[in-house]
């Protein structure tokens, strides 16, 4: 086991940190707030791939992919106030509901996807400034790496902005600590519910986007991050951010670091039993929220 | 507790379930020789995860169907072919393969791809004395009277591949798979043969079948520095694969790849310009120049599309539909026992990837092809064996002592 070797794979670790977290924000957003578990979140990470794809087709060159970002974050959160209006509201009411609903919306997404683009998938390439690698002492930096790290700290940063400083933040807040206390004070809670899953639904669109960068661009992508995205809320303390966070990191080092010693495989593997253990001793995870709708 | 109204009537339900399960079993299976038609089950994945692959076999299996029929049928019998839908899943591949013998009554099924989906399909051919014809490489180590393997054992890919690589002087290898029992295993004989000739595995590591982080993977290889890596992914984590040995600065001219399970179809998929340079070992390519090949390429791109890749397994499909009415003519029946036998002894016949046989084992003779991928998405030929191969299920390196008698 070299120096070098632990180097890399702690930025590897963090590389897989950023990308837990871009894929389990929106989950935590709209767990934290509508207690609503989203099955179909894995289809808009997908859907935000093929947004990339679609954007680089108009737009190629060196900066499509900056261009589809936005798009992706608006392409999803589209998606994500079509389920939000069409069924999530109408079952909010029994969340199991909502769970069974959303698996059904995730099967018809990528069926609908495999329809119109193929079981194949399609290919979106990085441009050439994100095809390098910077090197640090013997340690590969690849360049698509540090930018999808650049991109969850800018999310990061902004969601916490947006929910620290704005109005919005403020009635997110307001909502997520005491529904009915907030409603009664006016505050229209379901257009905040519509707002905050629309929010969570552009971050997958844009983690897609990252994703795409790193690996395929199929109707079933969507599948290989929703188990380790909800590991990460579950760990993270149900619905808080700073929880997410951290328990992104945790899980991102653990499994990279596990790495050095075992195959993925097993990896993969020792990260369940870790999350298993770790809840049985710490069940409200990392940085639970505090919010009332946790007492009922 | 009492029962609701519902829950009763889903305890009848299941109770009904349990009589019929029995009775379904019952039924005789013969081959359905009826009037002037012959049934055959076609069982590939038409939806799920292989469906990407699966489906061009079913449509090369079909193609030899239709030709066969548009030339008279099989002993005057026009092939019926029932096409049923394996879903990617081993235990529907088993479901479907009972009721393609038991309730179509098929004289034979054409069809699997995944190992998974052979072993489950097994059992159902052997109570039944049924003939499954299975067209994809695969790691040898089993051997059975109810298959035809016409797809390569590993000393007609993988053994070949590793030759070619010790002749380019590579002397480290780094082996990494998808974690099932194809890559273990051809690994397992690799590693035999590796240290028999003195040379060096750097490294063996498993992802879990459509895994997508190679961050880890990459870091060893990059640590390891072998002359070259072998690969036995499958499906889609081929494509974050090379994406992030790319991202890595290892693109195939830096660090050579030999592949086992990319053929044109995923290089086209995964956007040629992605694979460019990398080396993959099969049996077929579809550069082959014969007239053979070019009746078959033109004939399912006619029918199919005409930008349609071919591949390997697709050609074994087709091949076997071929193999199987030669086979039915010769013995002069479609019990299938009397048709295996006499595919065993219908000695060499020409396939659009040129002569082969089926040896006594029920496996095919045929040769081995290096290729290595242009930026077309098409593979330039750049080994082949001297000869066609005979087929070897059990590696005497890794399995000693084991013969396939049948």
């Amino acid at each position: 086991m070299s120096g070098i070797l632990v180097a890399t794979q702690l930025f590897n670790g963090l590389s897989l940190a950023s990308i837990y977290l871009l894929a389990a924000l929106g989950l935590a957003l709209s767990f934290g707030l509508m207690r609503v578990i989203n099955m179909a979140h894995g289809e808009l990470l997908m859907l935000g791939g093929y947004f990339a794809w679609g954007t680089l087709g108009l737009v190629p060159g060196p900066l499509g992919i900056l261009v589809a970002l936005p798009v992706a974050f608006l392409g999803s959160a589209a998606v994500g106030a079509v389920i939000e209006t069409t069924l999530i509201r109408r079952l909010s009411a029994r969340p199991l509901d909502t769970l069974l609903g959303t698996w059904g919306v995730s099967l018809i997404l990528q069926q609908a996807a495999r329809d119109l683009f193929g079981a194949i998938g399609v290919e979106v390439r990085a441009p050439d400034w994100l095809s390098g690698a910077w090197t640090l002492g013997g340690v590969t930096l690849p360049s698509a790496r540090l930018f999808i790290m650049l991109v969850a700290l800018a999310v990061l940063g902004a969601l916490a902005l947006l929910l620290r400083r704005s109005r919005l933040g403020l009635l997110v807040r307001a909502v997520n600590q005491d529904r009915m206390m907030a409603s009664a004070c006016g505050i229209d809670a379901g257009r905040v519910d519509l707002a905050v899953f629309c929010l969570g639904s552009g971050i997958a669109g844009m983690a897609g986007v990252m994703l795409a960068l790193l690996g395929p661009v199929t109707p079933n992508v969507g599948q290989g991050y929703i188990v380790p995205a909800f590991l990460v809320v579950v760990m993270g303390g149900l619905g808080s951010i700073l929880g997410t966070t951290v328990a992104a990191l945790i899980l991102g080092l653990f499994l990279a670091l596990s790495q050095i010693f075992v195959d993925v495989s097993i990896a993969q593997m020792l990260m369940l039993v870790f999350v298993i253990v770790f809840i049985q001793f710490r069940p409200q995870g990392v940085a639970p929220a505090r919010t009332r709708a946790l007492d009922a | 507790m009492a029962f609701s109204p519902s829950s009763r009537k889903s305890a009848l339900l299941v109770a009904a379930a349990l009589v019929a399960l029995p009775l379904g079993a019952c039924h005789k299976s013969g081959p359905a020789v009826s009037g002037n038609s012959v049934t055959v089950g076609v069982l590939q994945s038409l939806t799920g995860t292989m469906a990407i692959s699966e489906i061009t076999v079913k449509n090369a299996e079909l193609l030899a169907i239709e030709e066969i029929n548009a030339k008279g049928g099989v002993m005057g019998k026009e092939i019926a072919p029932v096409v049923e839908d394996g879903a990617s899943d081993p235990s529907t591949f088993a479901q479907k393969a009972a009721k393609l013998v038991e309730s179509d009554h098929a004289a034979t099924v054409f069809g699997g791809w995944t190992s998974a989906s052979r072993k489950a399909m097994l059992p159902v051919f052997e109570r039944t004395h049924n003939l499954l014809w299975y067209p994809v490489q695969f790691e040898g180590n089993e051997c059975s009277p109810a298959i035809m393997y016409s797809g390569a054992q590993p000393n007609q890919q993988a053994l070949p591949a590793f030759d070619w690589a010790v002749k380019q002087g590579f002397k480290t290898f780094y082996l990494v798979g998808s974690d099932y029992v194809y890559p273990r295993t051809a690994n397992l004989i690799l590693k035999k043969h590796i240290e028999q000739g003195g040379l060096k595995v750097l490294g063996e590591d498993y992802v879990p079948l459509g895994g997508t982080d190679f961050s880890g993977i990459i870091a060893k290889i990059q640590q390891a520095k072998p002359a070259i890596v072998i690969n036995t992914l499958n499906g889609d984590s081929n494509v974050a694969f090379f994406k992030q040995l790319q991202a890595a600065g290892l693109s195939t001219k830096v660090l050579p790849v030999m592949s086992f399970s990319i053929g044109e179809q995923e290089a086209k998929a995964m956007g040629a310009a992605l694979v460019e340079g990398s080396y993959a070992s099969w049996n077929y390519f579809q550069s082959l120049s014969s007239p053979d090949n070019a009746a078959f390429v033109a004939a399912y791109r006619k029918k199919y599309g005409a930008d349609a890749a071919i591949t390997d397994p697709m050609i074994h499909g087709y091949l076997d539909v071929y193999a199987w009415k030669a086979a039915v003519e010769k013995a002069g029946s479609f019990d299938p026992q009397a048709v295996r036998k006499a595919a065993a002894a219908l000695g060499a016949f020409d396939t659009p990837m040129g002569k082969v046989s089926f040896a006594t084992n029920q496996s095919l003779v045929q040769k081995a092809y290096i290729g290595k991928l242009k930026a077309d998405g098409q593979f330039e030929i750049i080994s082949s064996s001297p000869a066609e191969i005979q087929p070897e299920p059990y590696d005497p390196l890794a399995f000693p002592g084991k013969t396939c008698k049948l």
